[in-house]
């Protein structure tokens, strides 16, 4: 568009250009920054959204850019398609939604790198822009596949168990060196095709390779490294274009989804390298049928409720059980029916509770829960010991005190709420099967724990029920 | 190649600042973080824009449109998500 502007300007647009990058990258910094709180989140992400805007439209008058066919077709398509789906996602499905725009983001920055190889004459390219222009397509091609392999996974078009051949792993080993020595052939012999194009679909590959050994209960890990890896897509496509917004708002992105991942990691205990290479959850482990001699304590909503109502303290720790059984309205109602009669009720909620990071924050946020109700592990587990009934709904393994106790479960010193301190616990649960990760839970069979069977929609509201009628 | 070293370095203390700016987000904001950051990482329109517009080939404006597709789905999708979701966070007060 810079051919609109009169002449003595044209000279200064490129200049112009990269400071307004600059202050779009400001905008990314502080949005970023202002995501970091409940209060300022709102206006930080619309303040990386503004940001975002001043991009794209400063970008227009790039000299470069000539015709606007495409582009105009593309906005317009684009915007369409991601409204729509950002309008119509329920919260439950959250994460199959960041992985299908994870991935949309990853094939994009793959995309840029191929258009501008074929843009531009390949013996004119230098070779840094050849090694980045490689990187590029191979990161993005990863998290193309590797994405829409995960939303599979999740929305279970694909199993959640470990699907590998023997020796997947030293298959994948030996496929990524593959890739990287492809990288290097690449620069430099640019102009022979073959190079090129194996590399693009032997990173196609990849991606589907390394998400699909990967168990069902590991995907909040997988979404944040492959978020990570989206981020590093877009850098690598600014170094191809030499471009410095790319490149800083690309390694924000990595840094964060390196810093999730991290965080997902220690909250269930497992090291990054388990699980991109070892088998855990979705069930693919059977679960030691010791059941024999053990008992459990059967409750019912008449009960629970006046346990409740006589309550000081009620602490209710929700599970993505919760969310499939759309259960956070009535669980909304118990808990306001319990503070209307002086009971203080606190939500403990375990960092992988739900499908992905803070997932089940959203979840009861959804539900008009207000967050400053919603209190982290750290924050809640010293509380137990004074609190007089848990209610534990949909959740199974972030309670299971063999993650303390026996150094041979599988979930051996995964931190947990330690709802056992508490003087009572109630377990809301369809049956006694075993949990997504398919490992048996003492706490079912603790003398101070009782079970509720039952769909925890229609349970809750028995509950609520039973507790207006003690009135 | 000094280009390369150049961005190198703006790499490396870009993601110094990411480190820094998200290692103290409570959980609770982990997921609206994590899909905000995603649209974030849409950026990569700008790289498809220069392409599709700025291309002589035919064939590169078309990778450059299915570029553009590919990114604005992210962007708008991400930040609009976001808001979707971070609208919903309310503190007790807010509630009556």
């Amino acid at each position: 568009m810079s051919q609109f502007l009169p002449e003595f300007l044209q000279g200064y647009i490129p200049n112009a250009i990269q400071l307004i990058y600059l202050v779009a990258t400001g905008f990314f910094i502080v949005g970023i920054k202002r995501l970091g709180s409940p209060a300022t989140a709102r206006s930080g992400n619309q303040l990386a959204a503004t940001g975002m805007l001043i991009g794209i439209v400063v970008t227009m008058f790039d000299r470069e850019i000539v015709s606007f066919e495409f582009i105009i077709a593309g906005i317009i398509i684009g915007a369409l398609l991601g409204a729509i789906a950002a309008k119509k996602v329920q919260m439950t499905a959250m994460p199959e939604m960041v992985a299908v725009f994870n991935g949309f983001g990853g094939g994009a920055s793959a995309l840029v790198a191929w258009g501008e190889f074929a843009r531009v004459e390949p013996a004119l390219i230098p070779a840094d822009g050849l090694v980045t222009t490689g990187l590029s397509i191979l990161i993005g091609s990863i998290t193309f596949t590797g994405s829409f392999i995960a939303f599979g996974k999740l929305k279970g078009f694909i199993s959640g168990g470990r699907i590998a051949l023997p020796g997947q792993n030293i298959i994948n080993l030996v496929l990524t060196i593959g890739a990287l020595g492809l990288v290097g052939w690449f620069t430099v012999d640019p102009e022979f095709q073959a190079v090129f194009w194996t590399l693009f679909g032997l990173a196609l590959l990849i991606g589907v390779l390394t998400v699909l050994p990967i168990g069902g209960a590991d995907m909040p890990v997988v979404i944040s490294l492959l978020n990570s890896y989206s981020g590093i897509a877009a850098s690598m496509a600014g170094f191809v274009l030499d471009n410095n917004l790319l490149i800083i708002s690309g390694a924000l992105v990595g840094a964060a989804g390196l810093i999730l991942t991290n965080i997902m990691c220690q909250a269930m205990n497992r090291t990054l390298p388990a699980v991109l290479f070892g088998a855990f959850g979705g069930g693919d482990e059977t679960a030691a049928a010791d059941t024999g001699d053990k008992s459990v304590q059967k409750t019912f909503a008449d009960d629970v409720a006046i346990q409740c109502s006589y309550a000081k303290k009620v602490v209710i720790v929700p599970g993505y059980g919760l969310a499939v059984a759309q259960a956070q309205h009535a669980l909304k109602e118990v808990a306001n029916l319990l503070e209307q009669k002086g009971v203080e009720v606190k939500y403990g909620i375990h960092p992988v509770a739900g499908r992905m990071p803070g997932h089940m924050n959203v979840l009861l946020a959804e539900a008009d829960v207000p967050y400053d109700q919603l209190y982290d592990m750290e924050q809640i587990n010293p509380e137990f010991k004074s609190t007089d009934v848990v209610l534990i709904i949909g959740a199974n393994d972030v309670v299971n005190p063999a993650a303390k106790t026996s150094p041979g479960s599988p979930i051996y010193g995964m931190p947990i709420l330690n709802v056992d301190e508490a003087k009572r616990t109630i377990v809301f649960k369809r049956s006694m099967n075993p949990g997504y990760a398919g490992i048996e839970n003492d706490l079912f069979y603790s003398d101070k724990n009782q079970m509720f069977f039952g769909d925890a929609k229609k349970s809750l509201q028995e509950l609520a029920g039973a507790i207006k009628e003690l009135d | 190649m000094e280009a390369l070293i150049f961005n190198l370095f703006i790499f490396v203390l870009a993601a110094f600042v990411g480190f820094e700016l998200i290692s103290k987000v409570p959980p609770t904001l982990h997921t609206p973080l994590m899909s905000g950051a995603n649209a974030i990482s849409g950026i990569t329109l700008i790289g498809a824009l220069i392409i599709a517009g700025g291309s002589d080939s035919v064939y590169a404006q078309w990778i450059g449109f299915a570029a553009i597709v590919f990114a604005t789905i992210n962007v708008v999708g991400g930040f609009m998500v976001t808001d979707r979701m971070l609208e919903m966070f309310k503190k007790k007060e807010d509630e009556k």
